[in-house]
């Protein structure tokens, strides 16, 4: 469902993404991990159409993004569920209200509204806190909103950029439960993180990224180390796929 | 568009100072328009009526021109384009004219035994640019003595009014681009204030007129607001003006002011227009930043 190909995004002598080719399929659950400044926000923006690539063509649901008018970015994240890792919530407006307004804002019928809002916030079990204000909310609480917000449109994926960099552990673990629980659902997810043990504990695809390049993508893999694939040795220990 | 009005209303009213601040600069804004409006239809209004007066030729004619001759120069200015009629003035009619016009006066000129004035033709043009074809023709013909007309001081009067139209429709569109600049500073400084917001919901997918809705509202509120405000504030003062010198100007000019009801009427209406426009440009341009993807 999405698709990089030869994707190059440079900032002035900075580069972003380098001839970057990868594709993810409907329903994965994918980590991009790498070090600080390898690109790995670069790619979400890509897809996001915040920024345009040099070179290069990204394919988000059969439609090439790059060959598409501004007009239609509005468009093209609504079918992109976002979470950040500063929530990002509206801060004058309450639990629900923030919610809610996902849905006001592509012209739901307040039936619709009030049907839908309530399910998301039980799904990421934060209905008991529908009136707050985001402030009176601990961190984990308020990326859970931000999460109902994120899936209240039922989009077909979830980008989430370092989601859990602002939770103790604890928390972030919750978050994570809740991410698996709603690819379980048929949500593709695509999460950025520098979080080793969550990476490595949940065992799914990580695609890793090194200043602007591509350096690794299994499967099945774990956090790894700086330079070398040592990704692929822990595969090999546990007995992956490439499995001698 | 309910949802952008609800949130204009708010902001508005909590942006209480920034709001009243930029009702105030356009409501002096419109006024200063609206005083120099009242004015250009004033002038022009009183130089048409003057106009009307000046637009007719006189042409005397010589004592011993007899009235076949004078028949037959009627009957040729008649046929000229740019007459619109032609009149004959004899000396006794002119007599009586001046008697009504000077009143107690006229006795300097009954004093003498003879009638002073001579005859003449009256020639009334369709335009007051026909003068010169008309005065050329009129020369050209024997038996008169002379001939009177005002192009000049029509034509100084002409230049006058064009003058007061063309300054004040330069002096407007320069008020109206400042205003512009009022309203988008105001709004400016919710934009900024809301910046965080406004990347928010771009990022779930609201479109450039969903977000802009709100300001845009809130722009024509000012605008709308600063209307009505000048609109009453003009009228009052007008109604003052005509109620102290209505009848002086009618004395003096043989025309009064133009009539309230119409004044404050148009006035209102190119308030209204210039209020939400001034509003509505004002808050696109204060977001144009803001907004570019
Ligand atoms: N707006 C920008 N202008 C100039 N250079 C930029 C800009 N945004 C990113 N870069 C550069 O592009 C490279 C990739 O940045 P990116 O934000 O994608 O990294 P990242 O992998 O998300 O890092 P982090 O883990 O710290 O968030 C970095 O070298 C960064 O300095
Ligand atoms: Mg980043």
């Amino acid at each position: 469902m999405i698709e990089y190909k030869n994707v190059t995004k440079t900032y002035g002598s900075n580069i972003g993404l380098d001839d970057v080719s990868v594709s993810i399929d409907k329903g994965d659950f994918v980590f991009l991990v790498g070090p600080s400044g390898a690109g790995k926000s670069t790619f979400i923006k890509l897809l996001l159409k915040e920024i345009k690539p040099d070179s290069g063509s990204i394919t988000f649901n059969g439609l090439d993004i790059t060959k598409m008018s501004n007009r239609s970015v509005p468009k093209l994240r609504r079918s992109i569920g976002i979470v950040f890792q500063d929530f990002r919530l509206l801060p004058k407006k309450t639990v629900y209200e923030n919610v809610a307004f996902a849905m006001e804002i592509i012209h739901m019928g307040p039936r619709v509204i009030r049907r839908q809002t309530p399910q998301a916030l039980s799904l990421v079990g934060i209905s008991s806190e529908a009136a707050k204000y985001p402030d009176e909310l601990s961190a984990g609480e308020q990326q859970r909103v931000a999460i109902a917000r994120a899936i209240v449109n039922n989009p077909t994926i979830l980008i989430a950029d370092e989601p859990t960099g602002n939770l103790d552990p604890d928390t972030a673990w919750e978050i994570m439960h809740l991410l698996e629980q709603i690819n379980m659902r048929g949500t593709t997810i695509v999460m950025v993180t520098h979080a080793k043990d969550i990476v490595n504990k949940m065992n799914r695809r990580v695609i890793s990224i090194k200043s602007g390049r591509i350096t690794r993508d299994e499967k099945r893999g774990g956090y790894g180390e700086t330079e070398d694939d040592f990704g692929r040795s822990e595969l090999l220990l546990r007995g992956g796929p490439f499995s001698l | 568009m309910s949802y952008s009005i609800k949130q204009a209303v708010k902001q508005f009213f909590r942006n209480g100072a920034m709001s009243t601040a930029s009702v105030f600069s356009i409501s002096a804004i419109l006024l200063i328009l609206g005083f120099f409006f009242l004015l250009v239809v004033n002038v022009t209004n009183i130089a048409e009526s003057v106009k009307k007066d000046f637009d007719t030729i006189q042409i005397y004619l010589l004592d011993s021109t007899e009235y076949a001759l004078s028949d037959s120069m009627m009957k040729k200015l008649n046929l000229m384009p740019e007459v619109l009629d032609v009149n004959y003035l004899t000396k006794e009619q002119a007599m009586e004219d001046f008697k009504k016009l000077f009143g107690d006066k006229a006795y300097l000129l009954e004093m003498r035994q003879e009638n002073p004035l001579p005859n003449s033709i009256v020639v009334r043009v369709t335009n007051i640019e026909g003068v010169d074809a008309v005065v050329a023709r009129a020369r050209s013909f024997d038996g008169v003595e002379g001939i009177k007309y005002y192009k000049e001081a029509v034509n100084r009067l002409i230049r006058f009014t064009n003058f007061i139209q063309v300054g004040a429709l330069a002096l407007i569109l320069f008020l109206v681009v400042i205003s512009v600049v009022v309203v988008s500073n105001t709004i400016k400084l919710t934009v900024v204030a809301r910046d965080r917001e406004i990347g928010i919901m771009k990022y779930i997918g609201a479109t450039n007129w969903f977000i802009r809705g709100p300001f845009l509202v809130e722009g024509i509120l000012i605008g709308l607001v600063s209307a009505v405000v000048s609109a009453f504030v003009v009228g009052f003062v007008y109604a003052k003006i005509i109620e102290l010198f209505g009848t002086d100007l009618i004395v003096m000019l043989s025309t009064g002011f133009v009539p309230l009801r119409f004044m404050v009427g148009n006035l209102a209406v190119i308030f209204t227009a210039l209020g939400v426009s001034i509003g509505a440009c004002g808050s696109i341009i204060s977001m144009r930043r803001f907004l570019d993807t």
